[in-house]
Formats: structure tokens, C-alpha cells, sequence
């Protein structure tokens, strides 16, 4: 019959941004990671090229107050100490790079000094060779004064900073590009407001190679629906030509942990620490398929899951 | 996309040229032309043209069927529907027919094998913000090499009354199994190019829907031709799939094709055969993303089906509707006028799980439900939709000060910036509840008395 596979042409091209620098780059990182760059649809090789997989974030949480008890016990006491957390997702877990949250600099709870924060990112640059995103806690008077040290004490590292908001973006913003980092811009659920964002970023002179998209992750059952079609038209968007969009995403998929269906004790549901792992993966290839070039993961066992699948998808075995 | 003497969706010229050319304008158009345009674009029907010859009827039946034909098995409530989707992306409109899911017990396993895993499919059935969720079907796939056994199990299943496919490459030996419980509508699986013709008469014969196998998509848009031509409109395709690779790129290939090309021959639902291996399980959840309308499995660990059977959900709802449920004062329990009251929104997800931990206190309560259009707490406050406002009238609307003596409402942690302005619209005591509901059952503990 001669059926010929019905192809997608797209204008539009991902950038490709690079997280990390090695040696020869001015850093100490162990390698730099590539991320976006893709042509067309996630993972359809037959119409267009994918030259970089997603890649895979491992989070790490500086306060244990923000990681489920079940987690504890499954990860092991590594999760305590930020430290020890990253050193095992670069030598054991397989980790692309890390995402060091820092949930402790919260004014609201722990309240950490920007000094002891800056002190925490410095000893694990120099205790793992991981590329690094960092994440402030999300107030911005604080986050103001961590992204100013963290940028300064990671010169050259290319770190990529965030999350920078609608409302709270420029010092972030002057903090990454202080020191050649990159920054994450955060957006909620909506291609407008998505690309706003962006809009924001290159008006105050962030170059676009230095951005990546976070449009917010719903983990599943908790309005992955809304991120999946979210994702699927940004990634349209950013192919039919529009430039503003055409930055990567970076999904956080670790808030699968925090649906308690994933991890509530429920024999009928099976048992509770297969099914998180289950639903971490499944939240994360959800994000792939529709379109994330990095995405942020949290279980050692659904990571293998997630890779093994993006493996094949991509054509290897 | 190459249209080489198979069916697709006819032209307006070429419907032109089947019409009679009078423009009498009893159609309402005012001539065949334009009549024969709104056709093509399926906006009328042919019916609206009285003066149409039987030879043209027969040739643009197809015009008005939908690019994705509706494939259904199993008799009665628990029946499948596969297809008649019309999307590639789902932000464009609704995916309708969720991917059935259907566990393989295999013969060679002895009944009682059979048996034990027909009730864990049947076992398999959930309830989720107010949806049931379910395997929905079981699947006997012959390898015992004793026609009996399968006979044996393929009636086990029957009587269970999920949907059953027979899953058997020996017409005969499906022929025999069919037999067994043809009254319920199995799925015959399936014809490949080497028992082509006897599956398809078998699946004639019983008007039964029948899977259409094979390891190329040309070689699949060429048989299930084949079976139409031989008068079988029930189709399933089942392209081959060995990776997950192969899986996205034939399920996107034959979706575009229908939905875009109206390239009839693959204009039918799809089905994929899974392995048992974590990696299959996954493949399972590209398969319900990415166009599969069936998916069979070997294993289906409690731990992998709900979150299947939750991201199925996920995907196929309305993306312009969350799934919500009506606003109004709900009981749980039995509340008296001495119990306490408390408040959420309408979104599913949000009622049920604030209800789920209400029930787990074992203290009896009156839930308000605010109409919020279905949104979650947050975002109804951050888009205006939950406000004092609109939570005083809704105490107001649904009489809680008549139901409940205590004249306090407890609100969620969420949104404790709303509790002095709700207080002052209606006198009522304001407790500022725990930001997820599952500290409910603590905060409770003090109403017990
Ligand atoms: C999915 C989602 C959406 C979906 C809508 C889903 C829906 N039907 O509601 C969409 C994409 C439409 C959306 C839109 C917006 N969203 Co929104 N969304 C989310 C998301 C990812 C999940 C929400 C959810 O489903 N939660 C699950 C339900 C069960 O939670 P819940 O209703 O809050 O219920 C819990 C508690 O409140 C508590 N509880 C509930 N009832 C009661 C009752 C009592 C008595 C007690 C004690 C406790 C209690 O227990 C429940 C279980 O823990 C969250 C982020 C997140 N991960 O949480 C953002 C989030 C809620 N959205 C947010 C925002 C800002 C918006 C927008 C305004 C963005 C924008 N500018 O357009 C819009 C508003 C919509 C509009 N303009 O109409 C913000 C809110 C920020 C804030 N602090 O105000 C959030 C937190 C994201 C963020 N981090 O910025 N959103
Ligand atoms: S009713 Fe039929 S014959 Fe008459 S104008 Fe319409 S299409 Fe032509």
C-alpha cells in the first residue's frame, strides 16, 4: 500500500541551554550538561532530532522538616544531612545533576543566615562534581540575600538559580547574572503567563541561553492533567516559531511525595513505598512525553524506572 | 499520505460528482456544489439530499462516519467502548473513551490459575474522587496446547462479566472458544496475514470485533482494508510493538493518519499486548498518554494499577470542566445540631479527600461545599472564587445557621487570611483548621465530647 508515516514539520527549535562548567570552563563541575535543543515532538525520531535527553535532577532537601517520613526511611539517613544526600545521587543513584533546595532559609521556620546557606552550597561544590541548580525558598527579601551569596561563592560553576516569579524576579535575576549563571523562570500552569515570565527575564537583559522554564509540575492526581496540556503547549508553541518560548523546561516531578495517595497506607492500593516510586515515574515520563527536557526526581527506584524508559524511547535499549 | 485505491475521506468534488446536479436546492443549499462542501466538512448530512442515488449513498456512507471508529466488547453496563476519539492533543478537546485495561491469565496456568487471576482483575476496582476506577476487562490467551483448557477458561471468564478477549492464533481452536461464550461479545484476538481469511470469516460469522496484527503499519492498513472490503467494520488494530520506541511512533502514525489525513484503513481504535516487567508496566502509561485505546497485561501489581487507573483518569477528563461535585451542605456522619460545620470547595479531588479525612475522625460534621467552579482551594482563593464573601452566602443559601447551633465554622489553614472578614459578615465564630485536611481528625478529637 505504501503507507508512508504521516510526518511533523516544525519552524521552531528548542534552545540549547548548559548547565554546569568543568574545568577547562571555569568551573569545577564534572561535566556540562546540554538540555533542549530538540526540533519536534519528545522522543520522534522518524520526523525530527532529539540531540539531548531529558535529563535527570536529583533533589536535595536542606531540612528533613520538608521530606515525608516514609521517604526517610526508604532513602536512608542520607536524607538528614544535605551533604551526604548529594554525594549518594552522584556515586549511587545516578544523578544527571542536583537541585539543592534550600527550604531552610525560610523565615518562617528554620530561618537559616544567608552566611550558613552560602557556607552549605560552597561544601558541596567541593564534596560532589554534580552540575547544580539552587532553589531559594520561595520569600523573596530572603531570597534576595542567598542568591546574591550563592552566586558569588559558585562563580564560574554555571549554576542555574531559582525560582524567579512574576513578582519577585529582578534580584534573582541581577544574582545569576552577576556570575554567569543561568536562572529558572517559574510560571503558573499557563502558556501566557509562561511566556510573560520570559518576556520579564530578557527585558532586564538575562540572555535567553541562560533560561529555562519551570511551568509548574501538578504531580498525578493532584492536576497532572493541567501540566501535561500545559507542557504540550508550550513545547507547540516553542516549535511553530514563537522564540519566547522556546526555552527548555525543567519539570519538578519530586512533588509526587507529596500526594498522600502515593504514600498512604492502603493495602488495597498495595504497598505504599512501591506505589510512590510507581507514581513519581509515572509523573515524570508524563512530563517528558510532553515535551520537559529536565526533570527533577527524588526516589533512587523510580529514577531507574524513568531512565530505562527514556532509554528506549530515545532508540537505545 | 499515498491513497492508493483504499478509502478515505471523499473530497467535495468528488461528492460533486456523485450528486445529481440539478440544484433543485431541496437541501437547503442552493446548489449540489455547495451542498457537497458543507458535506465534505461534515457539517450536514447526506440525508438532507432526497434525490440521491443508492450507488452514491453506499460511497459516502464514510463521509459521515468519525475518523476514529467506535469498537465496543462485553455485554451489558461493563461493556468497552474503544475509539471514536478525534484529537491528537487532548488541550484541543476531550479524550473520550478511556484505554481499557484488561489482565492475560493464560491457560497454561490450569483453571484454577485462570480462576485466581480472573478476581484480581475483578478485585481491581477503586473509587477515586467519586469515579470508579476498574481493570476493565480480562483477556485468555491460549498456549497450553489443550483446546479444552482454553474452552474451560475462556467460560470462567465469561461468567465473571468483564469483557473477555480470546486470545488465540488457531482459528479453529478460537472458533471452538467462542462458542463458549459468543452471547457475551468477546474480542477475537487476532487475524495476521497467516490465518487472515478463517479469523475474519470466524469474526463474520459471530459478529464479533476482531483484532487486525501486523509487524509493519503498511502491512496493517492492508489487511484491516482487507477485512473491511470482506464486510468487517469492528477493527482493532494491533500494530507490531516490541520497545516503547516502536509504540509511540506507530501509536502517533496511525492517530495522525485518522485524525489528519482521514486515512480510513487505520481508522480504528489500537490495541497493545504487554509483557510483565517493570519496563511494560511503564510502557502501559505511555500507552494510555499516547493513543493506545487498549492495553493488555501480563501483571498488574496493586501498586502500579492505581496509579495507572489514576492517570487514566487524569488524562481523560475534560479539559475545559474539572471534575467537580454539586455546592451544598453534605453531612458526614450523622451530625446533629450540636456538631461541628466546616467548609471546602467543590473540586472533587479537594471534597472528597477533606470527606476521606472527616470520616477517618469518626466525628460526626456538617461539610459546606462552596460553589468555586470546580477549582481547588488555592486556586479558587488566588482567582477570587473563594472569598468571605462568597462563603457567607453560601452559609446563608444552605441554611447552616438552621442545621447547626454552634453559630462556628472552621475554615481551611489555607486560607486563615479569610477569617476576620467572614467572621464580621456572619457573626459566626471562626476556627482556623489545619492547612491539609489530614490534621482533621486531631482538630476533631475536641469536638468529640
Ligand atoms: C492544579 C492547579 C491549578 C489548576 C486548577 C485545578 C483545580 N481544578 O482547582 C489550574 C491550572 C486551572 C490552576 C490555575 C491557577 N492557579 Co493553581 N494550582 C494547581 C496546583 C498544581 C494543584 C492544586 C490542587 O489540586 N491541590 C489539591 C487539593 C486537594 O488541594 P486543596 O484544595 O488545597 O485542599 C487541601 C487543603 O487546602 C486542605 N483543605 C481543603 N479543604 C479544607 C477544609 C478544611 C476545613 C480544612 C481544615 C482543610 C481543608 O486539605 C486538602 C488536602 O490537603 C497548585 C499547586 C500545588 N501543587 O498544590 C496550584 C496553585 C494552587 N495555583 C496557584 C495559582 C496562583 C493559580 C492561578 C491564579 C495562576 C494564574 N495566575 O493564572 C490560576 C487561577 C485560576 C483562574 N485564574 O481561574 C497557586 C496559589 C498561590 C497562592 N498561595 O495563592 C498554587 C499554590 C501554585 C503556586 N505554588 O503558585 N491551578
Ligand atoms: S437536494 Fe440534492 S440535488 Fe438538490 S441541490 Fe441539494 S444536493 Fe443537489
Amino acid at each position: 500500500m505504501g503507507f508512508e508515516l504521516p510526518k511533523e514539520k516544525f519552524g521552531g527549535r528548542i534552545k540549547e541551554v548548559a548547565i554546569g562548567a568543568t574545568k577547562d570552563q571555569g568551573g569545577t563541575r564534572s561535566a556540562r550538561l546540554m538540555a533542549g535543543g530538540s526540533n519536534g515532538l519528545p522522543f520522534l525520531k522518524f520526523e525530527s532530532e532529539m540531540p539531548h535527553l531529558p535529563l535527570v535532577a536529583m533533589d536535595v532537601v536542606d531540612t528533613v522538616r520538608m521530606v515525608p517520613e516514609q521517604l526517610q526511611e526508604s532513602m536512608g539517613a542520607a536524607v538528614k544531612d544535605p551533604l551526604e544526600w548529594a554525594k549518594k545521587c552522584e556515586a549511587e543513584w545516578g544523578a544527571d545533576l542536583c537541585v539543592l533546595k534550600l527550604q531552610s532559609a525560610n523565615p518562617e521556620e528554620e530561618d537559616r543566615p544567608a552566611e550558613e546557606l552560602e557556607g552549605l552550597v560552597d561544601k558541596m561544590l567541593k564534596s560532589m562534581a554534580l552540575p547544580m541548580v539552587v532553589y531559594g525558598c520561595g520569600f523573596e527579601e530572603k531570597d534576595a540575600k542567598v542568591m546574591e551569596k550563592v552566586s558569588n561563592i559558585a562563580k564560574g560553576e554555571r549554576l542555574f538559580l531559582g525560582l524567579a516569579e512574576e513578582k519577585a524576579y529582578k534580584s534573582i535575576a541581577a544574582a545569576s547574572m552577576a556570575n554567569g549563571h543561568g536562572i529558572v523562570a517559574f510560571s503558573n500552569l499557563d502558556i501566557n503567563l509562561a511566556k510573560q515570565m520570559n518576556i520579564l527575564l530578557l527585558d532586564f537583559g538575562t540572555k535567553p541561553e541562560n533560561i529555562m522554564m519551570d511551568p509548574l509540575m501538578a504531580p498525578l492526581g493532584m492536576g497532572l492533567e493541567y501540566s501535561y496540556s500545559n507542557i504540550e503547549r508550550l513545547r507547540l508553541g516553542a516549535l511553530s516559531g514563537d522564540p519566547v518560548l522556546q526555552m527548555p523546561m525543567i519539570c519538578d516531578c519530586s512533588c509526587a511525595w507529596n500526594v498522600p495517595e502515593a504514600l498512604e497506607d492502603n493495602p488495597e492500593h498495595g504497598s505504599a513505598e512501591l506505589r510512590g516510586v510507581y507514581w513519581e515515574a509515572m509523573t515524570a515520563l508524563s512530563a517528558a512525553v510532553a515535551g520537559a527536557d529536565v526533570v527533577i526526581m527524588r526516589h533512587p527506584r523510580s529514577i531507574v524506572m524513568f531512565r530505562e524508559t527514556i532509554n528506549v524511547l530515545a532508540g537505545g535499549e | 499520505m499515498c491513497s492508493q485505491g483504499v478509502s478515505e475521506v471523499p473530497t467535495a468534488m468528488e461528492i460533486y460528482k456523485l450528486l445529481p446536479k440539478t440544484n433543485c436546492g431541496e437541501c437547503k443549499f442552493p446548489t449540489c456544489l455547495a451542498f457537497a462542501m458543507q458535506l465534505a466538512n461534515q457539517k450536514v448530512a447526506l440525508e438532507a439530499c432526497p434525490h440521491v442515488s443508492s450507488e452514491a449513498k453506499a460511497a459516502l456512507e464514510e463521509s459521515g462516519a468519525p475518523p476514529i471508529r467506535l469498537v465496543t466488547f462485553g455485554a451489558g453496563e461493563l461493556a468497552a467502548k474503544m475509539g471514536d476519539e478525534t484529537q491528537l492533543f487532548r488541550h484541543d478537546k476531550t479524550f473520550y473513551n478511556p484505554t481499557v485495561l484488561g489482565l492475560i491469565a493464560d491457560d497454561s496456568d490450569g483453571l484454577d490459575g485462570v480462576k485466581s487471576k480472573l478476581d484480581e482483575a475483578q478485585a481491581m476496582s477503586f473509587e477515586r474522587v467519586g469515579q470508579i476506577l476498574r481493570v476493565d476487562s480480562v483477556a485468555i490467551r491460549h498456549s497450553s496446547g489443550s483446546p479444552e483448557d482454553f474452552v474451560a477458561a475462556v467460560k470462567a471468564a465469561a461468567e465473571k462479566g468483564l469483557p473477555v478477549t480470546i486470545m488465540c492464533d488457531d482459528p479453529a481452536i478460537a472458533s471452538k472458544a467462542v462458542e463458549a461464550c459468543a452471547d457475551k461479545k468477546p474480542l477475537l484476538y487476532r487475524a495476521t496475514a497467516s490465518n487472515f481469511d478463517d479469523m475474519v470469516a470466524l469474526a463474520k460469522d459471530k459478529s464479533l470485533p476482531l483484532v487486525v496484527s501486523a509487524p509493519g503499519l503498511d502491512e496493517l492498513a492492508e489487511l484491516a482494508d482487507k477485512a473491511k472490503k470482506a464486510g468487517l467494520n469492528d477493527l482493532v488494530l494491533e500494530p507490531g510493538v516490541q520497545t516503547s520506541a516502536d509504540m509511540l511512533v506507530n501509536m502517533t502514525a496511525i492517530r495522525r493518519a485518522a485524525v489528519k489525513n482521514k486515512f480510513r484503513p487505520l481508522g480504528f481504535p489500537t490495541i497493545a499486548v504487554l509483557g510483565p516487567t517493570e519496563a511494560e508496566h511503564m510502557k502501559a502509561a505511555l500507552g494510555v498518554m499516547k493513543y493506545s485505546s487498549a492495553v493488555l497485561m501480563d501483571t498488574m501489581p496493586r501498586e502500579m494499577v492505581y496509579p495507572l487507573l489514576a492517570l487514566r483518569q487524569n488524562i481523560f477528563t475534560d479539559p475545559q470542566v474539572p471534575i467537580q461535585v454539586k455546592a451544598g451542605l453534605y453531612s458526614v456522619g450523622e451530625p446533629t445540631d450540636k456538631s461541628p460545620v466546616m467548609f471546602t470547595t467543590n473540586f472533587s479531588l479537594t471534597y472528597f479527600t477533606v470527606r476521606a479525612d472527616i470520616e477517618k475522625s469518626k466525628v460526626p460534621a456538617w461539610l459546606l461545599v462552596v460553589d468555586t467552579e470546580g477549582q481547588s482551594v488555592m486556586t479558587a482563593f488566588a482567582a477570587g472564587k473563594l472569598t468571605p464573601e462568597s462563603v457567607a452566602k453560601a452559609i446563608e443559601d444552605f441554611q447552616v445557621k438552621e442545621k447547626s447551633s454552634r453559630n462556628e465554622i472552621i475554615l481551611p489553614g489555607m486560607v486563615s487570611r479569610m477569617s476576620g472578614k467572614l467572621g464580621e459578615l456572619t457573626d459566626m465564630k471562626i476556627t482556623v483548621g489545619p492547612r491539609e485536611s489530614s490534621g482533621l481528625p486531631k482538630l476533631m478529637k475536641t469536638f468529640s465530647g
